[in-house]
């Protein structure tokens, strides 16, 4: 995920301030990292430098005078081709998960490998049952939903490949240590 | 406070062992998942707890109940009458309307006809399909036809219900509304669930899991086979 594109696309909406676009990045996006101040400030630095966003003028309602950013036609244009673009199908295996195993089979053998993924099944499957409480919570907006759902998709891809890996977890030790 | 206990539970099909020893407790109130993949017997565990099936060796208790050692007919009145039981498909009676399918197990129980149908389309109406009361089976989608069957399920109020693979034979949109509205109506009626699933997403849906390995209970909760040291590519 860029958060450049995103905090662009917060922006297509109408101008905010940098504060307002954190408040707005984490409303809108429940289950991502939050996203630090510096991060959104220096993202709003580069966004200007290339002239995607411009300055639209200061307020100050009752506290410090703070900047409003608006889009440019060229941010829109950028923003658009972030939109229309599909993001390649890769797997994803640089992903935490499968450097612990690799690492784990590698440095300690199959039973650490395998220790560390039924520990980490348990977790997953802690945040799934989290997450379908989401789901069926009467209180939960459709936004709380569709991001709940996101989650829980890629949950389970990780959980398939848990039980897969736990599988192969000898095999892949007597391949690293012939 | 547990409701269904099963001890040391053994069942084999002829020569082949199902279930190998199974102790779990299921707690009154808790939706329970069993998981474990296709064969590890997690269905043959639900029909002991039914009282459909008979251990071979070991104890079920309901309550106060040994249905291990209850004869059938006993068995078969506790069923109709504390116990729901849910399949993934097939449980519908094709000559009969929706209302009358669901109306079947009061009528069954003694309840007057007039007084199960107001029941059973009550039941429709919490399931989101009353509209269908006097639709055949034959004329609803899967979906439709499973929220009739969770209708049926529970309308006697059972104060355990059993399903197995519910959602097995629906996509998973359809799968999942009709999971968030069983969870709903069970925790609002406290009904115990004992839910049998080879699926993550189903399992969530639950307050805890067992997951059983080739007829026993693994207490790694993972229901693999890779822990015996068995691996496959």
């Amino acid at each position: 995920m860029s958060t450049a594109h995103v905090l662009l696309g917060l922006l297509a909406g109408g101008r905010l301030h940098g504060y307002e676009l954190k408040r707005s990045h984490d409303q809108r996006l429940p289950l991502a990292k939050p996203v630090a101040f510096g991060q959104v400030y220096a993202t709003l630095g580069r966004l200007q430098r290339d002239g995607l966003v411009t300055t639209a003028g200061q307020d100050q309602e009752g506290g410090p005078e703070r900047t409003s950013f608006a889009i440019t036609e060229a941010g829109r244009t950028r923003l658009d081709e972030w939109l229309a673009a599909v993001e390649p199908p890769a797997p994803h295996v640089t992903s935490t998960l499968f450097a612990k195993v690799a690492v784990a089979v590698l440095v300690d053998g199959a039973e650490r490998a395998r220790d560390y993924l039924v520990a980490q099944r348990a977790a997953h499957m802690a945040r799934l049952r989290e997450l379908t409480a989401v789901k069926t919570d009467p209180a939960s907006t459709l936004g709380d939903v569709v991001a709940a759902d996101f989650a829980i998709l890629h949950l389970d891809a990780d959980l398939r490949w848990v039980t897969n890996t736990l599988e192969r977890v000898a095999d892949l030790h007597r391949e690293v240590h012939p | 406070m547990t409701i269904l206990r099963a001890r040391g539970v053994v069942k084999s099909y002829g020569p082949t062992p199902a279930l190998r020893g199974v102790t779990i407790d299921v707690a009154e109130g808790e939706i329970l998942a069993v998981t474990g993949p296709s064969g590890c017997g997690k269905s043959t565990l639900l029909h002991c707890l039914a009282g459909i099936l008979r251990p071979d060796a070991g104890e079920v208790t309901y309550g106060e109940h040994r249905l291990d050692t209850w004869p059938e007919r006993m068995r078969a009145r506790l069923r109709r009458t504390e116990f729901g039981v849910l399949f993934q498909f097939g449980q519908l009676v094709a000559e009969l309307t929706a209302a009358e399918n669901v109306a079947l197990p009061l009528l069954l129980a003694g309840t007057g006809r007039r007084e199960a149908r107001t029941a059973a389309v009550a039941w429709l109406d919490r399931l989101g399909v009353a509209e269908l009361a006097d639709t055949r089976p034959g004329e609803m989608s899967g979906g439709q036809q499973q929220r009739c069957a969770v209708a049926r399920a529970l309308v006697t109020e059972p104060r355990v219900l059993f399903a197995d693979e519910p959602t097995g034979a629906l996509d998973s949109r359809t799968s999942e509304q009709l999971l968030g509205e069983l969870t709903r109506v069970v925790r609002r009626q406290r009904t115990t669930v004992v839910l049998v699933t080879h699926d993550v997403q189903v399992a969530a849906y639950a307050d805890r899991e067992v997951a059983l390995r080739d007829g026993e209970v693994d207490p790694t909760g993972l229901g693999l086979t890779a822990i015996t040291g068995k691996h496959t590519r």
